[in-house]
């Protein structure tokens, strides 16, 4: 005791300095934040958030998101954009929620804190709805190119958007095209317990349902599993003829290969998160015949879209894994609304922003009121020799 | 009844894998009392890099097996003088320091060895070609692959090797007696701190085979495989008595069954309630249940008596 009485005035007077610190800090950017849109005169620099995950898993996806919405900022950027009158400047501040729906509501808050003008992204459903709440409450516009979770746009977040479609959608169509047209009866259905994979699948077993199948078993695993055995055992003991799989393709791939070493010879069938360059090569040969759905048409029929990918190889020397078509027109879609109505200010584009017809590089893009796409196109394809071949389209209008 | 062996079989491969990264951790913990939590990294370092090794081989045509084992014999040695450099830098130093430094320690070079592997192999996962036979065999109605064998057979093979280094030579004697006390063993001539190196070596050479199954297994290999797996394997040291050698080979075993066998059975058991999601919860449970019946693992003589 008598040793730490003399420290005590010491550390009171550090606490004070710390607070004193703290307080200044806080206080530091939020008037740099307007000076920085206000002053310049001829520039006005508009600061854009994304977020993504950058390592872990789903970096490869996440990076892919992220090339896709700075392709579209060094568009923006070349082509001198007026708002109100003086050239825009678009930064991207990149950041990284590793599909963590924790990690997701500090980046959201840091990017709240830091006043950006709007935020593309999360990639995750999971990421994407919690973060959604920090965002309206913050008054900041949220353009995600890839969270297909209905519920992220059924909250009554008037700054919530997307431009992709969603779960009830795809869910519905691959619930009918697994029974019509691929004739499957008994299907086995696995999801990861992501807000993503299992809201998928739980769309997708009503619409199975629904046109006529059983379900012979419902079977869960992680977003970070590699392992399959145990659970594609007990799926081989129900005798389906289909396994549908609720998840992204970092666990499609690895499962699709397990499937073919237990000697189970049914097709798999997943949505977008499985739908990727990188499926392929985690799967190797067992990717053949296999089946996946994607919201919008396939890039070879955007206008533009064959252009979009040369660029898109050019600056980063890799393929398209996914969604950055999506994530370039959440940026555009953004940039255009800010144009319409020559402001920077979240009350005055936001409304232009849920008129918005823009013929983007994905679609043409309309909003409905709850912040979805409108007439959101779907597409089927099926692994061979390689790659994914498209099979057939349902609904959505193509960008003219 | 195919299902319930096919469930064994999975737990057996599983479990294999375990028990040789279990090992490490074990004989670690044996000789300092360190819970080396860097451990489940060499791992990953050693499927990468016989990743790296193979895809530079590839176009040499050399056989399948032959590839791999070139990965594997690449690999065992940068694992190797990686956990050797990690005990020199990071735990050397804090030999006299309290317990809890080098085991933040530990964990502080886990995340720098993750970090430095995404720097070097990038953030995406790799994909381990195909180059062992993966056709499955029936067998009683279950299925077993080619490499699924060689790994059951390569991990007992090295543990039969451990038990007969540790137990049976010079240096095994040396290692047991720094177990036992390195400051009377030092006086009896042991040169302690070479002990202590071999040890780190020895674990990290089982952890690059370890993670050259794991990657030839599941076919992927990536900068973060080594987190989760380390925790299982460390898991298994405790549930089968940490320090022990026998316990961490039973208790790998014991983890990887008890994993399969609750992923296939839970749901049906509980109604539905619990799902194969659960598998984790469920091996985590058990562990709970030795740790309170019997605090010093199933195989551990007394509780913890270096603790």
């Amino acid at each position: 005791m008598t040793q730490h009485v003399p420290l005590r005035p010491l550390s009171v007077l550090a606490a004070a300095c710390m607070l004193a610190a703290c307080g200044q800090q806080s206080d530091a950017p939020a008037p740099s934040a307007s000076v920085a849109a206000d002053a310049g005169g001829a520039t006005l620099t508009v600061r854009l958030g994304h977020v993504a995950p950058l390592t872990g898993p789903q970096a490869h996806l996440g990076k892919d998101n992220e090339n896709g919405a700075q392709l579209a900022i060094d568009d923006l950027n070349a082509e001198k954009m007026l708002i109100g009158g003086r050239v825009a400047k678009f930064e991207l501040l990149g950041e990284d929620d590793q599909a963590d729906p924790r990690q997701g509501t500090t980046v959201a808050q840091k990017l709240a804190d830091a006043h950006v003008h709007a935020v593309i992204g999360h990639l995750n459903s999971g990421t994407t709805i919690p973060a959604s709440r920090i965002y309206h409450d913050a008054h900041i516009v949220q353009v995600s190119p890839s969270a297909t979770n209905p519920t992220y746009t059924r909250q009554g977040y008037k700054t919530a958007f997307r431009v992709f479609a969603d779960d009830v959608q795809q869910g519905s169509v691959l619930g009918a095209f697994a029974v019509s047209t691929l004739g499957a009866k008994k299907i086995a259905i696995i999801d990861d317990r992501t807000a993503y994979g299992q809201g998928l699948a739980d769309e997708f077993e009503k619409a199975a349902r629904a046109a006529g199948a059983s379900i012979v078993t419902r079977e869960y695993t992680t977003d970070k599993e590699t392992d399959f055995a145990a659970i594609l055992t007990k799926v081989k003991s129900t005798r389906p003829d289909l396994v549908f799989y609720g998840g992204m393709d970092t666990q499609a791939g690895p499962m699709a290969r397990q499937i073919k070493t237990l000697g189970l010879a049914v097709p798999m069938l997943f949505g977008d998160g499985g739908c990727t360059v990188e499926f392929h090569k985690l799967a190797g040969d067992a990717a053949e015949g296999n089946y996946c759905s994607l919201p919008g048409v396939p890039l070879e029929q955007m206008a533009g879209g064959n252009a979009f990918r040369e660029r898109y190889k050019a600056k980063y020397n890799s393929e398209i894994q996914l969604y950055a078509p999506y994530a370039y027109d959440a940026v555009r879609v953004v940039a255009e609304a800010m144009k319409q109505a020559g402001s920077t200010d979240t009350d005055k584009f936001l409304p232009a922003l849920a008129a918005l017809n823009y013929p983007g590089l994905t679609a043409q893009i309309q909003f409905d009121e709850k912040g979805d796409i409108k007439d959101g196109a779907i597409t089927l394809y099926q692994a061979k020799s390689g790659a994914w071949q498209a099979l057939e389209t349902m609904g959505g209008k193509a960008s003219n | 009844m195919d299902i319930f062996i096919q469930q064994i079989i999975n737990g057996l491969v599983l479990g294999s894998i375990y028990a040789l990264v279990a090992l490490g951790y074990t004989m670690v913990y044996g000789i300092l009392g360190l819970i080396n939590f860097a451990h489940g990294e060499v791992v990953m370092i050693g499927a990468l890099t016989a990743l790296t090794a193979i895809g530079l081989l590839l176009p040499a045509g050399l056989p399948g097996p032959m590839l791999v084992l070139a990965g594997l014999l690449i690999a065992i040695p940068v694992c190797m003088a990686v956990g050797f450099t990690v005990e020199r830098i990071a735990y050397r130093p804090l030999r006299h320091a309290p317990r809890l430094a080098p085991l933040i320690t530990a964990i502080g070079v886990s995340i720098v060895l993750q970090q430095l592997a995404m720097i070097g192999w990038g953030r995406n996962y790799h994909t381990f070609p195909a180059l062992l036979p993966t056709a499955p065999h029936q067998f009683a109605g279950a299925a077993i692959t080619d490499l699924q064998i060689i790994i059951v057979l390569t991990a007992a093979v090295l543990m039969a090797g451990l038990v007969w280094l540790v137990n049976r030579t010079r240096l095994g004697r040396a290692m047991r007696a720094t177990a036992e006390n390195p400051a009377v063993a030092r006086l009896m001539g042991v040169d302690v701190d070479r002990v202590i190196s071999f040890t780190f070596v020895l674990g990290s050479a089982l952890a690059a085979v370890a993670g050259v199954m794991v990657a030839a297994n599941y076919s992927i290999a990536h900068y973060a495989m080594g987190f989760m797996l380390g925790l299982k394997a460390f898991t298994a040291a405790v549930l089968g008595g940490i320090g022990n050698l026998g316990g961490a080979m039973l208790g790998g075993l014991l983890l990887g069954i008890i994993e399969s066998l609750a992923a296939g059975y839970i749901g049906d058991l509980t109604g539905g309630f619990l799902g194969s999601h659960y598998k984790d919860v469920f091996a985590f449970f058990v562990l709970i249940l030795v740790l309170v019946f019997r605090p010093s693992g199933l195989m551990g003589e007394k509780v913890a008596e270096r603790a």
